[in-house]
């Protein structure tokens, strides 16, 4: 008996953790990834440090990595820039915001109800669309500018927020994104949701949404991301209606003087989308600990 | 005759009758549907027809057949180099970012839960960051003040700075390096975020069938229950390998030195705006793509076989 007790407890032991880890795997893991995190780490700590630079120290020579008088001249510099700028800065910054806030909200409402239905139903067409949709992603944008142009000329959208919004909306990624989680949402759920006389709407929005929330989260960043750096130069001309990333180009057209700025300048159009990043992340590791238990 | 127009005019009523059924899925796709048409399908198809035609943006387009995609082929030289570069680049960022991916984001899924959102945040960096890979033109400039010049200078492996950036002998090897180290995109976080559809239970019942280490656990569990999103990064790796420009644009210069940094975008871009050549453009856009619809099926069949 009680050798059968031995041989068997540390057995349980593990399964609750990982039955097949090895340490020395996770080891090996644990140090390839630490390799590589210097390297992706890199440049994000050049720009850190570089906004925090001193003139002289820009151009030292040999060049060095970290900052050694730390200093805020550039962000001054910067401000004294804005300040001189004919339309407030803050209009700027509501602009992107704007675009960002809304093009993105509306991107993952849209994509998600069509998402759903090409992932849970079947349907003429439905095949059909979808394959249209990836192939499009492939396309590239840049020749389609030009009819993207006119349809918006058409639709007398040009030099307003909608230009850049809307066809933000209906971007291939977030649904090819979204239809590809919504595949793995088991079909018992959404059958039993049925017999309990469900909407396909409230099924949407109380089963499927909760369940593909990792999913979502992730495009919301994908959208931030790409909407955040529009420079929208083309689509939008009248001064204050500018995006920032594009008020903060004109800044950098200034050649060397305006190197210190520069790397201001990245740094606080990085702010954004990492914090959006690191919130978003943590909500979508979050809710992996949560799947665990529901299971 | 009459057979078949019946069975058309049976499948045509059925057909409508499952389209009745499903009225609400229609309702549900609509609007997602009519702005994707308006602004996506629509511009594609106009480019396709400007391909065969001769545009310049300022005066109406010229119907001229394959004349445009003769040019290309036969009488492009500079075309043939970005093709060439264009699939160099390609094979090699293309697999190799998306096996990375993957692979990071499966060793990052198992650390513990706080080292694991920093990790996330780490290996994304070079992407979120926008430009920030033209720091990158800092450590590569040719002048020893180039932070990789310096460094190699300092250590006395090289006896004068190496013009990195405008010798076509290390452009390319360069630029590799860093599409490769900007390449844990997309695919990276849709790895990440759908790691945690895999169902641990099924994880547990394996090990009790068998499965003895992680590599195993990996091919028959999480790799079958992740396909969804595996065809979403290599979709994602595809669009991203086939269509490098603004990396190369933005080290080599535009256009770079014998053109050796030239991709087939940044050709497309140079007839796009230098020359206002829309017609020449959309013909290499319309060959890319088409390219790339191959590229997509052949993946496509390598990943049904994935588990199996």
């Amino acid at each position: 008996m009680a050798k059968i007790k031995k041989v068997k407890e540390p057995k349980l032991k593990k399964r609750t953790k990982r039955l097949n880890r090895s340490a020395s795997g996770n080891f090996g893991i644990y140090a390839i990834l630490l390799f590589f995190a210097l390297f992706m780490a890199f440049p994000l700590v050049y720009a850190i440090n570089s906004a925090f630079k001193p003139l002289d120290e820009i151009f030292i020579f040999p060049p060095r990595l970290w900052v050694q008088n730390p200093t805020l001249d550039n962000f001054q510099d910067l401000f004294v820039i804005m300040a001189k700028s004919w339309v407030p800065f803050s209009r700027y910054f509501f602009n992107t915001t704007f675009i960002t806030v809304v093009g993105t909200a509306g991107h993952i409402i849209l994509a998600s109800l069509a998402a759903f239905v090409l992932a849970k139903y079947k349907f003429p067409g439905s095949k059909t669309f979808f394959k249209i949709v990836i192939t499009a992603l492939m396309f590239n944008g840049y020749v389609t500018s030009i009819p993207n142009y006119l349809i918006l000329s058409e639709l007398g959208w040009i030099d307003t927020y909608w230009s850049v919004i809307v066809p933000a909306f209906a971007a291939p990624l977030g649904l090819f994104l979204m239809k590809q989680f919504m595949e793995g949402v088991p079909d018992v759920l959404l059958e039993a949701a049925k017999i309990d006389g469900a909407k396909e709407w409230t099924i949407f929005i109380d089963i499927v949404m909760p369940i593909v929330k990792p999913a979502w989260l992730t495009l919301m960043i994908f959208s931030v991301q790409s909407l955040w750096n529009n420079q929208a130069s083309v689509f939008i001309y009248s001064e204050e209606l500018k995006t920032l990333p594009f008020a903060l180009q004109q800044i950098l057209a200034g050649g060397v003087a305006r190197a210190g700025v520069g790397s201001a300048v990245t740094l606080i159009m990085m702010i954004v989308p990492i914090s959006v990043f690191i919130i978003s992340q943590s909500n979508v590791l979050e809710t992996m600990a949560s799947s665990g238990i529901k299971d | 005759m009459e057979q078949f127009n019946q069975k058309l005019k049976k499948k045509a009523a059925y057909t409508w009758l499952q389209m009745r059924k499903n009225k609400i899925c229609y309702l549900f796709l609509a609007p997602y549907a009519i702005l994707f048409t308006v602004f996506f399908i629509a511009p594609v198809i106009v480019s396709i027809v400007l391909s065969f035609t001769y545009f310049n943006v300022l005066e109406p387009p010229e119907f001229i057949g394959l004349q445009n995609y003769i040019n290309l082929v036969l009488a492009d030289d500079v075309f043939l180099i970005g093709v060439k570069n264009t699939f160099i680049i390609a094979a090699i960022t293309g697999p190799i970012g998306y096996i990375a991916a993957f692979l990071f984001a499966w060793f990052i899924n198992e650390l513990p839960p706080k080292v694991r959102t920093i990790a996330v945040v780490i290996f994304y960096a070079p992407t979120i960051s926008g430009q920030v890979f033209l720091i990158w033109s800092i450590m590569f400039s040719g002048d020893p003040y180039g932070y990789v010049n310096a460094f190699l200078l300092k250590l006395g492996i090289i006896t004068e700075p190496i013009l990195w950036l405008s010798n076509p002998t290390y452009m390319m090897p360069v630029i590799i390096g860093v599409i490769l180290w900007m390449s844990l995109g997309t695919g990276f976080l849709s790895f990440i975020a759908g790691l945690q559809g895999v169902d641990q239970s099924q994880i547990e019942a394996a090990c009790v069938d068998g499965i003895s280490n992680r590599w195993q656990e990996l091919w028959y569990i999480t790799l079958p229950s992740m396909k969804p999103m595996l065809l979403f990064g290599a979709i994602m790796s595809i669009t991203q390998a086939f269509n490098v420009a603004d990396v190369t644009m933005a080290l080599a210069g535009f256009p770079s030195t014998d053109y050796a940094a030239r991709t087939v975008v940044s050709h497309l871009i140079d007839y796009g705006s230098t020359r206002f050549e829309m017609g020449y453009a959309s013909a290499i856009a319309t060959l890319l793509f088409g390219t790339m619809i191959l590229c997509k099926n052949a993946i496509q069949k390598m990943l049904s076989r994935v588990g199996n």
